[in-house]
């Protein structure tokens, strides 16, 4: 029972380690990319779209080939999660409009479009594809507790948890790293350190923003095993939310993913009736609460977030 | 360029050998510059010859033009019109990169640092990497690969020429096991490849050792005092400016810009920076040192270039000009560079400080029990090393510090004046005229007892009930914004000139009303005075800008500083205090703001006067108090102290000797040196 309640938060943090990965990166090059849950919806309808072309070419669900079907969900999750961060990109970068304001209209346009794409899809034989995604080796789910609570996940889960190491290891540790966090802390001296700035923000944004999209196509094709039940909007609040947790760490991050995967999955584990069922769904954005209040009152700069977060930059502004 | 040297050749025959030897190619020649901010001509068509192994000063005032100029140099703009040229080279400068790539440094006036770094994050910040060549890599494991067969091949051949069958069918085993493993070698060379690539751009530990060598190489050559690892934001301001310094160093310059870096120094500082730059010019590198301080100018360059409202002026060998002359050049007229002082009229106590204690932000005593009176219709200067407890000062009396202990007695000048209801109300008059601090005009005591609240408002608002004397009161229970309509201003001048008392994105007009919205009846702002104001300010002051709607961080430094000084001077105050007020300014605004000084005084304002410049200290102020270490060393008369006098004050530390000794004797020193200068 506890084993299964283990298993199932870390495949539902899945989702949003994705999307608070993809922000972090954004942020951390200093936007505040508040089009998260729409671009997230994007990366699931593209993973559709891309599901179902793979699907019109192939007569016998026999034939699929999980690892093509993988890849081209992969892809076209990213194409179409990366073309709504390079909206996003240039609304706030190249026009210098409002982030928070771009990143809410990202929102709403991107769940809009979801929502009208969608019936147009044909779904049938998602199923297949969905088994594509949520294989793994055979035979690991009888070899012990060990086996079972780490080896039998869907491909995509082990992708997320490495993508977020590599990502904090580069943040932290790369040369490049050391650029995206001077961009985000402090354009000018960036700047004038020889960085190309606008370059760095670009790439940030729609590499951020393709990730994000990983969390929807994950949501879709493993988590809801191909049927689109219900939107993941909620979801993608999480991933902003996740962010702030993890003080734009995103090894933190995968802590406390799988935190907020158990607390958003619990009730489905304890019976404690519906209106605390609601009550412990709010417990993460309480809990973002509490960390914003801690990391305030320990008052390190290293724990606040990029100093020119929500700022946008102009070489020749004084 | 041309003219230019025709013009140093006809002022300097003597130095004509000099002149030859530099002559052969300027480390960096800016010809007919011309830049554009929309309406306003910041740079029109300005020259420029900057030699290898010298220091230039540039001159001129505030919003002349200089540091738009140095910020083309160094691709934070690009000129509208007009051509760069480094060691007779044309190039164009687009970006900061481009700079660096023509080994161009520029050490800005709000350091371009990024505050959760380190130092050495910083200094390595932005630095490419050693670019891999691709082909060059696959050549060399190529060779490996072609050098491994032809060895191999080698073995085969001698073994071929042998006659031995079984030798040579050995040898061919052990020729072909050889070209094995070299296609091995090739092929796991070329995947891994992409990967070492990457692990070349991303050394997972940037500071390796060669990185931090090259920066300690800089450090030991120079004679820099800096702790690499230490994060930006702990350190001062001195430390600040010497990462820059290094950064640009680390990153190859050989033109080094510095704009304004003795504003923010202390004196010692500016020894230790300007023995820095003398090193760096004696190792060949040309520097352009952008500052306001003529003595400096003096004292560090070996020629001055002179800028007047985006115009070049000219050029001159700072060997054969004086203070006044460059002034000339620089005002475009003759300069009158006294101050009047005219004995104060009937000083009455306005502020008296007893036994005031203020900690600062570590719990340290940053005002130590420090006892004084500040008159009203005087100049009271505070003099003393910058960090010696000027500004809590400043900041508890005007309620923005908490106060350890101590009193801030207030006389409010209210003699014989009728009272309002501006600060009071109905209840509150009734108190002060039971405790008998009211008298009609006809000199009889108030006496409210029996009267409805209506009447006392028909007196109160005919002007019938005036004051006996002048209201004290202790502010310490004041809120700052009480303090404020009490008349008592502060107008700070801090390092950050917009950080406080001015918001950067309004306009000048909307910062006018910062200080008057509150006054409105309606709740429409009444926006004509406030432009009033500003207009007014704009006119008196010349401030350089395109309207009264311009956002005041768009203006030039000095020009923010003129708006915010007189924007506390126009509320007619009753104590001002002004800390720093021209630092960063040119002369002539400078006087500008001394004359407002000395208007306010004559008006019989208490004025509070922060400065750094002794001589001007001496001049202006009516007394002067001097702050070393929190504590109160002296009070002097400024007609009467000599420099020197101050000068010992200001390091003479009470108590803690230990940790102090060098700095003062660093600071006796630079004194010294003024004095004999003099």
């Amino acid at each position: 029972m506890f084993l299964t309640f283990i298993h199932s938060a870390i495949r539902f943090s899945t989702t949003f380690l994705f999307g608070s990965t993809g922000e972090t990166i954004t942020e951390r090059a200093g936007h505040l990319n508040l089009g998260i849950p729409g671009i997230m919806c994007l990366g699931a309808v593209g993973g559709c779209i891309g599901e179902s072309l793979y699907l019109k070419g192939i007569t016998d669900y026999a034939q699929i080939n999980g690892f093509a079907a993988v890849i081209i969900g992969i892809l076209f999750a990213m194409i179409f999660a990366g073309a709504g961060g390079l909206i996003y990109a240039f609304l706030t970068i190249t026009l210098r409009s409002n982030q928070n304001v771009s990143g809410l209209a990202m929102t709403t346009f991107g769940v809009g479009l979801t929502n009208f794409l969608i019936p147009q899809v044909n779904k049938t034989g998602f199923y297949y594809i969905s088994v594509c995604f949520t294989n793994y080796a055979p035979g690991a789910d009888k070899a012990g507790w060990f086996s079972e609570l780490f080896l039998t996940y869907g491909c995509l889960v082990y992708v997320a948890i490495v993508l977020a190491i590599l990502v904090a290891g580069l943040i932290k540790r790369s040369k490049t790293g050391l650029s995206l966090r001077a961009v985000g802390e402090n354009p000018a001296a960036a700047d004038a350190a020889g960085i190309n700035v606008i370059r760095y923000k670009y790439v940030a944004c729609v590499l951020g923003a393709a990730i994000a999209g990983l969390g929807g196509l994950f949501f879709i094709f493993d988590y809801l095993g191909g049927n689109w039940e219900y939107t993941i909007e909620s979801l993608g609040w999480l991933s902003i939310a996740l962010v702030i947790f993890s003080v734009w760490r995103p090894n933190i991050g995968i802590a406390g993913s799988i935190f907020f995967g158990a607390l958003f999955i619990l009730p489905a584990y304890v019976t404690v009736g519906f209106a605390y069922n609601e009550l412990i769904k709010m417990i993460p954005y309480l809990v973002t609460i509490i960390v914003l209040i801690a990391t305030s009152l320990l008052n390190k700069k290293e724990t606040q977030p990029p100093a020119s977060l929500g700022i946008p930059y102009f070489r020749e502004e004084r | 360029m041309e003219t230019n040297v025709t013009l140093e050749e006809n002022k300097d025959i003597q130095n004509e050998n000099l002149e030859q030897e530099k002559q052969e190619v300027p480390a960096i020649e800016l010809r007919g510059i011309t830049k554009r901010f929309g309406e306003v001509l910041a740079n029109n068509n300005v020259d420029l010859t900057l030699y290898n192994g010298e220091i230039l000063a540039m001159l001129g005032e505030n919003g002349s033009g200089k540091t738009t100029l140095m910020n083309m140099i160094s691709g934070i703009y690009y000129p509208d019109e007009g051509n760069i040229y480094i060691n007779g080279k044309e190039v164009q400068i687009r970006s900061p990169q481009d700079a660096f790539e023509n080994h161009i440094g520029m050490i800005h006036q709000h350091f371009k640092l990024v505050d959760v770094f380190t130092a050495a994050d910083n200094i390595i910040l932005g630095d490419k990497m050693v670019k891999v060549d691709n082909r060059k890599v696959l050549n060399s494991y190529f060779s490996d690969y072609r050098g491994a067969i032809s060895s191999a091949k080698e073995v085969r051949d001698a073994a071929l020429a042998q006659g031995d069958a079984k030798r040579r069918s050995r040898i061919y085993a052990k020729y072909l096991v050889q070209r094995q493993r070299a296609y091995a070698k090739v092929a796991l060379k070329t995947a891994i490849m992409p990967l070492l690539r990457f692990w070349e751009r991303n050394k997972f530990n940037y500071l390796a050792r060669g990185r931090a060598e090259a920066i300690e190489h800089y450090i030991k050559k120079f004679g820099f005092d800096i702790d690499l690892s230490k994060k930006i934001y702990d350190m001062s301001v001195s430390e600040k400016q010497t990462v820059e310094i290094i950064k640009v160093l680390y990153r190859g310059a050989n033109i080094l810009i510095l704009d304004e870096p003795t504003a923010v120094l202390t004196p010692q500082e500016i020894k230790k920076l300007f023995a820095v730059l003398k090193k760096m010019r004696d190792d060949g590198k040309a520097i352009i040192i952008i500052t306001h301080k003529l003595n400096e100018v003096m004292e560090i360059s070996d020629r001055v270039s002179v800028l007047r409202k985006g115009e070049y002026i000219g050029t001159v060998k700072t060997s054969e000009t004086n203070e006044k002359a460059l002034t000339e050049m620089m005002v475009g007229k003759k300069v009158d560079l006294n101050i009047e002082r005219k004995d104060p009229v009937n000083p009455k106590p306005r502020l008296i400080i007893n036994n005031l204690t203020i900690l600062n932000k570590e719990g340290r005593k940053a005002i130590d029990d420090a006892s004084f009176t500040i008159n009203g219709g005087e100049i009271l200067g505070i003099a003393g090393i910058a960090g010696n407890g000027q500004k809590e000062l400043l900041e508890g009396i005007a309620g923005l510090q908490k106060v350890e202990s101590g009193e801030i007695i207030f006389h409010n000048p209210k003699e014989n004046r009728p009272v309002t209801f501006f600060h009071n109300d109905i209840s509150q008059i009734r108190t002060k005229a039971a405790m008998g601090l009211f008298h009609y005009p006809d000199g009889t005591p108030v006496v409210l007892k029996g009267k409805s609240n209506g009447e006392i408002k028909k007196l109160v608002n005919n002007e019938q009930i005036l004051y006996y004397e002048d209201e004290i009161i202790d502010l310490r229970d004041k809120k700052p914004r009480e303090i404020q309509e009490l008349g008592i201003k502060l107008s700070f001048v801090p390092e950050d000139r917009l950080n406080m008392g001015l918001v950067g994105n309004m306009s000048i007009v909307d910062n006018m009303l910062l200080r008057s919205y509150r006054k409105g009846k309606t709740i429409f702002v009444n926006r004509k005075k406030p432009k009033n104001l500003a207009d007014n300010i704009i006119d008196n002051l010349e401030v350089v800008t395109p309207s009264d709607q311009t956002p005041v961080r768009r203006l030039s430094g000095g020009n923010v500083q003129k708006v915010l000084v007189g924007r506390e001077i126009s509320s007619s105050p009753k104590v001002l205090m002004a800390a720093y007020p021209v630092r960063g300014l040119d002369i002539n605004s400078s006087y500008l703001i001394y004359n407002l000084l000395n208007e306010q005084k004559a008006k019989n304002v208490a004025v509070v006067y922060v400065g750094e410049d002794l001589d001007v200290l001496l001049e202006l102020c009516d007394r002067i108090l001097v702050l070393c270490g929190g504590k109160i060393t002296g009070i002097v008369d400024g007609k009467t102290a000599k420099k020197d006098e101050i000068g010992l004050l200001m390091t003479k530390h009470v108590g803690k000797e230990n940790d102090s000794t060098q700095e003062n004797k660093e600071v006796e020193e630079v004194k010294e040196d003024g004095i004999k200068e003099d």
